[in-house]
Parts: C-alpha cells; structure tokens; sequence
C-alpha cells in the first residue's frame, strides 16, 4: 500500500480487477472508463496520504485529551473561586446584626446581588461541559474515519446507546444561546396557558 | 395566603455551589429547614424517608433527572402533592411542556434571581 497500512482496500481492489479484465484493442468508451478508473485509483491513494499525514494518533491520544482537561480545570477553578466568593458573603451576612437597619438592608440587597451573579458558575459549567461532549464526538468521529481507511488507531470509547435513556435525558440539553433560549417572562406565559 | 418558613425543604442539584446558592438565598427568605441532595436518586430516597413539603430540583442531574424525579414523586402515592419547583438552564419550550405534563407545580430558568424564587415559592405553597 502507498502509505505503508495494512490490509487490501475494496476500491482499489475493484479498480485493479477491471483494469484486468480490459485486453486487447479499447474502444472510445472503453478508454474514457479506463481513464476514469485510472484516475479514481489516484484519489484513493492520494486520499489516503493525506489521512495519513493527518497524524491522527496527535489528535486522539494528545490534543483532544488536553484540551478536555483544560475545560475541566477551568471548571474546578471557576467552583473553587465561587465558593471563595460565597464564604466571603457567609462572613459579611453574619455581621448585619451588628449594623444599623438600612446599613443591614443595604449589605443584604448586596449579597443577595452577589448570590445571583454567583450562578454564572453552574451556567458555565454546563457550557463547558456540551463543549466537551463535543470534542469527544470529534475524537470518536475521527477514529472511526482512520480505521475505515486501515489504520490501526485505538477507537474512542462509544457513547452510551439512545435506546433505553428516560424522557428527561432525552430533554437534558444544558443551556441554550441566548437567541434560542426562552425568557422567564415566555415561560411562565407558557406555564398560565396550561391553566 | 402567608408562606409556612417552617416548611422543610429539599433541593436537589449535582453543582455543590449551586446547592449552596440556594440554600443561602432561602434562609433570606428565612427558610432554615433545608435538606440537600445531588441527583434524582439521592432525592427520591431522602423524600421517601422525610417529610418535604417543598421540592426545587434542578433538571440535568445523573443518574437521575430532575423531570424523572419529578415523575416519580407524582407517582407516589404519599409525595404526589409535594408542591415542585424546577430550577434549571433547561430553557427550550418542550422542556417547559414536558415538566408541566409530569406535574410541575412552577419553572424557574437559570440564571435566575432572588425574587423570582420568592415569588414562584409563594405561589406555589398557596396552592398547596
């Protein structure tokens, strides 16, 4: 094989077994699907350099592993920032008592501000978390592709089967972008339709 | 009618920061009797066993969902009146529909604020 993997390739194969099969004198039609087969030979063993270049090995074993631990210490730092951030607040309401009614009032709006924003942390989790399911589809794909062309890369591990998950994890799909996402406002107009 | 603070309650999400946003933002609204749980599982244990008379659940939790939580508990025959709140980033109209079809008493989106969270607990102990 040109790129040194193992193994016949069917298309090839085919090709090589018509080639054979054409002897003696061609006629016009004859030359043209000679020319055609000839030509369609090339493809395939371009196209399968060009995979082999590809240096898929980097992409499943080193680049995407990386780039999912990276997410996932993002992850860890943005829960361990929060959860400074949330002590913090813990520490400040614990002194209301200490302060005069509109001071307490004021620190508690504060906090209560604070909580809110806080958040952030489970909406950016969720996010990162589609991003790395993407990446793992990628990693899958992509050695599902260079098996198919004959080369001996070690498969990402399946996915679990869609058959058999229950309705809400049909429906868990994380966060929307924000042009798709309903609005609190949409959805208890939904939710006072169904009264 | 006024809201019982004495209520126990249970919520429910895989995010320990998120348990603890919430918890926090109930005892403002002077709720202290707070119970948490991780996922689906984990709660339907804790509710079977206790004495809830408030669920707020997150949806996408593992190994069991929020919207599967909630199925379960209207299908109790001692939790099926549980008022439930659903507090998730599950924000596409089917996931609306299908939480009200299984019996959700109100959904908040995430992110969400303080006084959406008083207002739909309100409402929802009113009816309970």
């Amino acid at each position: 094989m040109p790129d040194g993997t193992a193994g016949p390739d069917p298309i090839e194969d085919a090709v090589r077994a018509v080639l054979g099969s054409l002897s003696g004198d061609l006629t016009v039609t004859e030359a043209a699907l000679l020319a055609e087969l000839e030509a369609l030979g090339r493809e395939v063993t371009r196209a399968k350099s060009e995979i082999a270049a590809l240096q898929v090995d980097d992409i499943t074993a080193s680049h995407i592993p990386a780039a999912t631990d990276e997410l996932d210490a993002v992850v860890a730092h943005t829960a361990a920032a929060t959860n400074e951030i949330l002590d913090s607040c813990e520490v400040l309401e614990s002194m209301q008592p200490r302060l005069s009614t509109e001071d307490a009032a004021a620190l508690s709006g504060a906090v209560t501000r604070i909580y809110e924003a806080c958040s952030f942390q489970d909406i950016t989790g969720q996010r990162i978390g589609k991003v790395v399911h993407a990446l793992k589809a990628i990693e899958r794909r992509v050695a599902s592709v260079t098996v198919a062309f004959g080369r001996a890369v070690q498969p990402a591990a399946e996915e679990p089967p869609i058959a058999g998950r229950t309705e809400g994890e049909e429906l868990a799909n994380g966060p929307q972008l924000p042009a798709n996402a309903a609005s609190q406002e949409e959805i208890d107009r939904l939710l006072a339709s169904f009264d | 009618m006024p809201m019982d603070k004495n209520t126990p309650v249970l919520i429910v999400d895989d995010y320990k920061t998120m348990l603890r946003i919430i918890r926090n933002l109930l005892k403002q609204l002077e709720f202290d009797n707070v119970e948490e749980a991780t996922d689906g599982q984990e709660a339907l244990a804790k509710l079977r066993a206790g004495n809830f008379g408030l669920v707020i659940s997150d949806w996408n939790m593992q190994p069991m969902t929020g919207l599967d939580l909630l199925k379960e508990v209207r299908a109790d025959a001692r939790l099926k009146s549980t008022p439930f709140i659903m507090i998730t980033a599950e924000s596409k109209t089917e996931n609306v529909i299908a939480a009200k079809q299984a019996g959700v008493s109100n959904y908040i989106v995430k992110p969400f604020n303080a006084e959406t969270l008083r207002e739909k607990i309100e409402k929802v102990m009113a009816h309970a």
